[in-house]
């Protein structure tokens, strides 16, 4: 039946703990970092009055982002029955567990008070869709959680399917509120449109299998297993679906606004004028982050070289990471329309493009976030048995003849 | 019950020199409620007094901040009022000593306000606002 | 669909029921005596109500735009310290200058928040921290402000300010701290210590230019809601539903 052999990474190796002791030590500055901004109050990060979320909301919304998607790839498995993926999907929940952890301690340790969060588990405003996201992150982590436990104890294999269904629609959900955040700013010219929810959801299909394709990749490096072609080339084929997907979504959204002229500042702001921003849309999110990795994927030579599937998922991070910025950061840069039509000034920077320019501090609790998750993994795969002893298209092959 | 056997500790060995409030709240009364209970359960009275005052409007003076600030910060023999930072200060004598950190005073005068603007007087505050004000001028022509 | 704008539609239900319960009121305690006159000092220990909905008036006609004067009040009844940071400076009033592109008039106004009767900001926080109380004051409950910023993003009028730098020598009717994001009061305090008025108001009005006019909106025979009656008075981004307390005459 279980063909696939599973079984903990060795913990006992130099570069192993040299991983981990980079990674936790990335982490704890992060966390210095942001006990810092904690102490002398935000005026030493880039955020102001105008751009109230700065890059630790671009990291951390990715990192939530790519959790839910970096699920995809267990829930093909069990909820759509691609057995081929079944031997990914442990490492698949472990990952969006770790990622989504590390996102919100980012947003936690942003908060003006980070002491109440107790305020915020506690008290809720069920109009939020925030309140409701602290609903939705946490149930994640739970429903994840039972997920793995029903996949990894045989006992309970039968009822992996349920699971999954419930992951699968949970993490539905979840996208759908992250993008909402943004969706249901009804006053902002970026936002307020209901796009942004299914827009999320197919940025998290590519980052999240982005991300979870760089992890594979990098712990059967490190590991010395073997890792073979034929999964890996699903595995990219799928991502640059869901590149293109990104790509069609973001094309949609700029066409509806270029229609309406009352959105035609904002759009000019985007595509031509917006100076770093403009340049993150055209050459980092679209060009780099979408184009480059579809022609790495799809087209030969690129396409036949291993390589290339981490040049391009880490491509698609960056992208992702740009798209956000352009997103939440361009998105607060734009002034905000009072009176539709005129030239507005004042001393709070009415009518003006927002500067913002993020702080060490801010850059710092960013990568914190990233190595925390990364390092949540490191350990996971130590401890427990996430990773196959092997991927060889030999062993999958067997998987597949006996089921 | 450890708060407890500490408050009564403080009272006995903590500073001597604490400025006296400035006067009975009541004939009846020392303060708001007997000395013992406000010991024990001040904070209760000005949690719940807080989320009347914000949340309703309801702004008596009883158990307010303000209120206990206003009686119970007062002037030295040279007319200086002691603040949260200083041991003499009425809520810090305590809280210092039993090692209760609150955050009242992040936000809060910890002085009235009589002494909070003499501060400002002499700190030259008062010409940030003028600044701010021409700022703001200056801007509004452009 | 088009929109109207009547201000007799100012919280138009709850003043049917207020007028109601008044007269009634009227008439079982003691006839002759109205309970509820008009918009006077509400005794401390009572809660506030939505009897009142207190709002504001802008006429911009009279406006000058080279006066702050309303803004320098704002900061002083306060405390509004500048740090001589502008980027991240509180500013709870700003005046803003409008400039139409084909005329190039130009209309200078005062900008602060509208509170709303159904405020954006109340419907994003999380933990209900902002909050619109029964008198129609749109406030934030720094008790349980987690400095999330969502409010920032979501109010249409760029009306708040998160604090982002320790502060000293605080008032003590306007507590303020790190950390927790704030916006103006309608000078609350005032209001319920019976000033019916408010600091930028009443700096106006000495100024001798009296654009800005305070009252109760939900009482017909106070001053905003017959000048409001008379000359009518639009809401800014009137298009978002919102029913502002603040509005404006002459954009």
């Amino acid at each position: 039946m279980e063909s696939v052999r599973f079984s903990s990474v060795d913990a006992r190796s130099v570069q192993y703990w040299l991983l981990l002791g980079a990674l936790a030590l990335t982490a704890l500055v992060g966390y210095l970092a942001a006990h810092h901004m904690d102490v002398e109050g935000h005026h030493i990060t880039g955020m102001n009055n105008q751009v109230v979320w700065g890059f630790p909301h671009v990291v951390a919304v990715f990192l939530i982002v790519a959790a839910s998607g970096s699920l995809n790839v267990a829930s093909i498995s069990s909820v759509f029955g691609k057995i081929d993926y079944k031997p990914l999907a442990r490492l698949s929940g472990l990952l969006a567990i770790a990622l989504l952890v590390g996102g919100l301690i980012i947003l936690v340790l942003d908060l003006g008070r980070p002491d109440r969060l107790i305020v915020a588990m506690t008290v809720y405003n069920f109009k939020s869709i925030f309140a409701w996201n602290i609903f939705l992150y946490i149930g994640f982590i739970v429903v994840t959680f039972v997920y793995l436990w029903m996949m990894m104890e045989r006992k309970m294999n039968r009822f992996v399917k349920p699971a999954g269904f419930i992951a699968f629609i949970w993490r539905l959900i979840l996208t759908t509120g992250t993008g909402s955040i943004f969706g249901f700013l009804v006053a902002r010219q970026a936002y307020d449109a209901a796009i942004m929810a299914p827009l999320f959801i197919i940025m998290s299909f590519a980052f999240g299998l982005a991300v979870f394709l760089l992890v594979l990749q990098a712990s059967y490096a490190g590991t010395g297993r073997p890792l073979g072609d034929a999964i890996l080339r699903k595995l990219k084929i799928l991502l640059g679906i869901f590149v293109a997907a990104v790509l069609y979504f973001v094309l949609a959204y700029h066409l509806t606004n270029l229609y309406a002229t009352e959105h035609h500042g904002v759009e000019h702001f985007v595509l031509i004028g917006g100076g770093v921003y403009t340049f993150l849309f055209w050459f980092v999110q679209v060009f780099a982050g979408c184009v480059v990795p579809l022609v790495l994927i799809f087209i030969k030579p690129f396409s036949q070289s291993r390589h290339m599937v981490s040049v391009a998922s880490l491509l698609v991070i960056v992208g992702g990471m740009a798209q956000l910025y352009v997103i939440i950061i361009g998105g607060q840069a734009y002034p905000l329309v009072l009176f539709p039509g005129m030239e507005e000034s004042s001393s709070f920077f009415d009518g003006v493009v927002a500067q913002y320019a993020p702080s060490i501090f801010e850059i710092l609790l960013g990568a914190g976030g990233i190595c925390l998750a990364l390092a949540i993994v490191t350990v996971g795969i130590a401890v427990l048995e996430f990773l196959p002893e092997s991927l060889s298209d030999k062993a999958l092959k067997l998987e597949s003849a006996t089921t | 019950m450890v708060t407890c056997v500490s408050m009564i500790q403080v009272f006995a060995d903590g500073p001597e020199n604490i400025p006296p409030p400035k006067g009975k709240y009541s004939e009846e009364t020392v303060c708001v409620e007997p000395v013992d209970v406000m010991r024990r359960q001040h904070f209760e009275y000005i949690l719940d007094h807080r989320d009347k005052t914000v949340i309703e409007g309801i702004r008596t003076e009883k158990y307010s901040l303000t209120g206990c600030i206003d009686c119970h910060i007062t002037p030295d023999a040279q007319g200086k009022y002691a603040r949260y930072s200083e041991e003499i200060h009425f809520c810090a004598s305590c809280h210092l000593f039993t090692a209760v950190t609150i955050d009242c005073f992040q936000c809060h005068a910890d002085r009235p306000e009589e002494a909070v603007r003499a501060t400002l007087r002499m700190s030259g505050q008062v010409i940030g606002v003028q600044e701010l004000g021409k700022l703001m001028q200056l801007d509004a022509l452009k | 669909m088009r929109y109207t704008f009547d201000t007799s539609e100012v919280d138009s239900g709850r003043r049917g029921f207020t007028l109601g319960v008044a007269a009634l009121g009227g008439l079982s305690v003691a006839p002759g005596i109205f309970l509820y006159h008009s918009a006077s000092a509400k005794p401390a220990d009572q809660p506030v109500s939505n009897k009142q909905r207190w709002g504001m008036l802008v006429n911009t006609n009279v406006c000058q735009e080279d006066c702050s004067a309303c803004v320098t009040a704002c900061n002083e009844e306060n405390g509004l310290w500048s740090l001589g940071r502008p980027a991240t400076d509180a500013q709870w009033i700003r005046k803003l200058n409008v400039k139409d592109r084909q005329t190039g008039h130009v209309t200078s106004l005062p900008m602060m928040c509208q509170h709303c009767e159904h405020p954006p900001c109340v419907d994003v926080c999380p933990t209900k921290a902002s909050f619109r109380r029964e008198d129609g004051i749109v406030l934030v409950n720094k008790h349980t402000c987690i400095g999330c910023r969502y409010c920032m993003m979501a109010c249409p009028y760029k009306a708040r300010s998160f604090i982002h730098e320790p502060l000293y020598e605080q008032l003590p009717h306007s507590p303020r701290g790190k950390g927790c994001v704030e916006s103006c009061t309608l000078c609350v305090h005032k209001v319920d210590r019976g000033d019916n008025n408010t600091a930028c108001a009443e700096a106006c009005a000495k100024d001798g230019h009296e654009a800005l006019v305070f009252g109760d909106l939900n009482d017909p025979h106070s001053e905003i809601s017959r000048l409001l009656e008379k000359h009518g008075g639009s809401q800014i981004r009137a298009d978002l539903g919102l029913n502002t307390g603040v509005r404006y005459q002459g954009i």
